[in-house]
């Protein structure tokens, strides 16, 4: 007992304060991109070196930098690695939820606007319980939620909890890109789930499919199966993400 | 008898170099071989570019003491004598040659697909029966095994479960509380990873790989780039093989602290629990140190890694490294010095050695049987220096044992980050990508066969690749350690109790999408 005391005064105090104090993030994290508009004449490097398919001719623009869907993007870096002109940068913001598909689509010289939060929430303004659903995830954005029940972020402070069953949540969490496996138990969650319910797609598979978008055993994400409420980005999305998405819910 | 052609595992062999034979000859020469000591890699159906619907076989094993590597293929078939019921490590292996090639193991004990699953029909068949209300389809029987008797019952779990984890259903056939024999049937995860890599190299390729199983994408992303490398013959500098082993080391310290944790929770010792979880992030975000993703997405590229680190970087790194270090270390100590932990521990979930070697398991789960295997030493990526490192085994093979070998390990990798770190602060040679290494990118050296083997958290990666006439991937295969050792995990409930299972479970803790791939 008494080492284990001990050993508790070693560990510390470790909760952040959260949304009030930032969080330290690595110096080469690589947050919401900025894009720089340049022209971009005959080259396309860009669009070859991206794994993802995330990049778009900008509409209007088609010969300038392209617009960066965040739904696909792995924030690899590769874009920036090979633009000659330096049109992409990625920022330290960590806050990328967007409750709409839109909202992910990154376009070259245009500040992202705040977004109008929908009235629905309201309801989940104290509680809110999620189910979450693994449909083909690769256990990299199970993990970063998973860590939000640690005493870092501790989740259960913003009365917000990870419950057993669907019969229990307010929303259903989906990591994967749905595979066609998991697709009719996804579904089976879903209608499990009392009414009001909120649909999260956390991850870029989860969003559009991420790099499995055309798998043919893969359903190119949650929308696919499911009416989604709200998108976070990412592969996986930064825990911080993943919480001021979820805080961004009851506000 | 030598039907084999021998190879040592660095090195990429001509695929006409490999004898061809028939069924049986393939069979008794994997047998022969398993008795001598060696171990089943793969064993895969490989289509024939010219003929449509041939398949062959295409078999390979290692040797660990030696180093060595045999390979071994057949003619087009359309089945053979089951290896399953002399070798049980080719158990899955034959089910996923049944599944993806029609192939048929004659006398396999228990013949049945090893990732399609009837939920995808299903969900189909519901669908279409709201658009069209008189079309019905009934999806194939999917059997599970049975124990008969008047008090058995039988219990189901899964796919999705009660926590914050991937999708796998257990089929338990019980008498009271006692498990009589547990059938893990998976594929729920299934993207047709192997798929997407066929007639590769892409760009594509690496981030795919790296999704394999997301707690493991170093160790993928690793095995990858080495096998590019040994079939081009691109040589990694040295600043790139410690960059790579950092990333590699701090991948198994975040999930062995991880690990510890969750089996503390399982046995009700909350602070350990509570404070592992702090401390895996803590070297996830080391690992975001070094390349900006928590998971070491992007730390590789084939030829070299694609970031490094200052003098000043690597002494802040071994800092925060040290501090966690510390934090892991007090935090394990005291669970596995309380006696409530000790004891819900011991002898549950165990395993013999001849168990584990019959079965092929790597990794934790067969050092923890007193089996040396561990692909950092019989497989080494590079000459770096490894001295003063041995496997770290213990011999009761249940979840003690298995708890004890990650806590040793945590030792054993705090070292060697903070060994490399140090080299890397020093070395005046900056070079972190070979001179030639676009040399992967392009079309790769037609018709070779070529094999990594990395020691990942789990245990032992392994991709084999075969290129055809124009030098694209003709076959790709992936085994994650979770393949070999989910078998494992099923045998090693029996004669435990239900109530057991969680905590087994999180001793192995394999990867659901890593199998399903």
């Amino acid at each position: 007992m008494l080492r284990i005391i001990k050993e508790r005064l070693q560990q510390k105090y470790r909760t952040l304060d959260y949304p009030r104090k930032k969080p330290a993030l690595s110096p080469r994290y690589h947050g919401r991109p900025i894009l720089t508009p340049v022209n971009c004449g005959a080259c396309r490097a860009c669009y070859a070196a991206c794994p993802a398919g995330a990049l778009l001719p900008t509409l209007g623009a088609e010969e300038g930098t392209p617009t960066l869907d965040m739904g696909r993007c792995t924030f690899c870096g590769a874009c920036r690695a090979a633009c000659p002109k330096g049109a992409f940068t990625f920022s330290d913001e960590h806050r990328m939820a967007s409750f709409t598909r839109e909202g992910l689509l990154v376009t070259p010289g245009v500040t992202p606007q705040v977004q109008p939060h929908p009235e629905n929430f309201r309801i989940f303004r104290r509680s809110l319980k999620l189910r979450q659903v693994s449909a083909g995830g690769c256990n990299a954005c199970e993990a970063d939620c998973n860590v939000l029940g640690t005493l870092v972020y501790d989740l259960g402070r913003f009365g917000i909890d990870f419950v057993a069953s669907p019969r229990h949540a307010d929303a259903i969490l989906v990591t994967g890109p749905v595979s066609a496996n998991m697709r009719l138990a996804l579904l089976d969650t879903w209608h499990a789930t009392p009414e009001p319910r909120i649909v999260i797609a956390v991850g870029a598979c989860a969003i559009s499919g991420g790099l499995f978008r055309e798998s043919p055993q893969c359903h190119g994400g949650t929308s696919s199966t499911l009416p989604v409420d709200m998108y976070i980005p990412g592969c996986p999305p930064n825990p911080w993400t993943i919480l001021d998405g979820l805080l961004s819910l009851k506000t | 008898m030598s039907t084999s052609l021998r190879f040592h595992y660095t090195t990429a062999v001509a695929f006409s170099a490999l004898p061809v034979v028939d069924g049986d000859t393939l069979g008794a020469c994997v047998r022969q071989l398993l008795d001598d000591g060696w171990r089943l890699l793969a064993l895969f159906g490989l289509p024939q570019s010219d003929k449509k619907r041939a398949v062959s076989l295409c078999c390979v094993l290692a040797h660990d003491a030696s180093s060595e590597l045999a390979a071994l293929r057949t003619e087009p078939l359309h089945n053979f004598i089951s290896l399953t019921p002399s070798c049980p490590q080719a158990h899955l292996f034959e089910r996923e040659l049944f599944e993806q090639w029609g192939i048929t193991p004659e006398g396999h004990p228990w013949l049945k697909p090893v990732r399609c699953i009837p939920d995808a029909a299903e969900a189909q068949a519901r669908e279409s029966a709201q658009e069209h209300a008189a079309v019905q389809t009934i999806p194939p029987p999917f059997r599970f095994y049975r124990v008969q008797g008047e008090e058995v019952h039988e219990v189901a779990v899964g796919p999705v479960h009660a926590g914050v984890i991937e999708p796998g259903h257990f089929r338990f056939q019980c008498y009271g509380e006692n498990v009589l024999h547990l059938e893990v049937a998976l594929g729920y995860q299934h993207r047709g990873i192997e798929a997407m890599l066929r007639n590769g190299p892409r760009a594509r390729c690496l981030p795919v790989l790296e999704c394999t199983a997301g707690d493991t994408s170093v160790g993928h992303a690793t095995a990858h780039c080495v096998l590019l490398e040994r079939l081009t013959g691109i040589v990694v500098p040295e600043r790139s093989q410690l960059l790579r082993r950092i990333g590699l080391e701090l991948e198994r310290l975040a999930n062995h602290t991880g690990d510890l944790g969750a089996i503390g929770g399982d046995t009700g010792f909350l602070p350990t629990s509570a404070w592992n979880g702090r401390i895996r992030g803590d070297f996830l975000n080391l690992t975001a140190a070094l390349c900006g993703n928590r998971f070491g997405r992007g730390l590789l590229t084939p030829g070299g890694a694609a970031y490094d680190l200052s003098s000043e970087e690597c002494a802040d790194i071994t800092s925060r490294l040290r501090a966690a270090g510390r934090d892991a270390r007090g935090a394990v100590d005291v669970m596995l010095h309380a006696p409530s932990v000790l004891e819900r521990c011991t002898g549950v979930g165990a395993l013999d050695a001849k168990t584990a070697r019959d079965l092929g398991l790597v990794g934790v789960a067969a050092r923890a049987c007193g089996l040396e295997r561990d692909a950092r030493r019989s497989a080494p990526l590079s000459c770096l220096p490894s001295e003063a490192w041995a496997p770290r085994c213990q011999q009761a093979g249940d979840v003690l044992a298995r708890a004890l070998v990650r806590s040793h390990e945590l030792d054993d990798s705090l070292r060697m980050v903070e060994e490399d770190l140090a080299t890397l602060a020093t070395m005046p040679d900056k070079a972190i990508l070979a001179p030639d290494a676009s040399k992967a990118k392009a079309n790769l050296p037609p018709n070779m066969l070529v094999v990594a083997q990395v020691e990942g958290w789990r245990g032992e990666i392994c991709h084999v690749a075969i290129t055809n006439d124009t030098g694209q991937f003709l076959a790709y295969k992936v085994i994650d350690p979770s393949f070999h050792n989910w078998p494992g995990l099923a045998v090693a409930l029996r004669g435990n109790q239900i109530s057991d299972f969680p905590l087994c479970n999180k001793s192995f803790n394999l990867s659901y999408c890593g199998h399903d791939l």
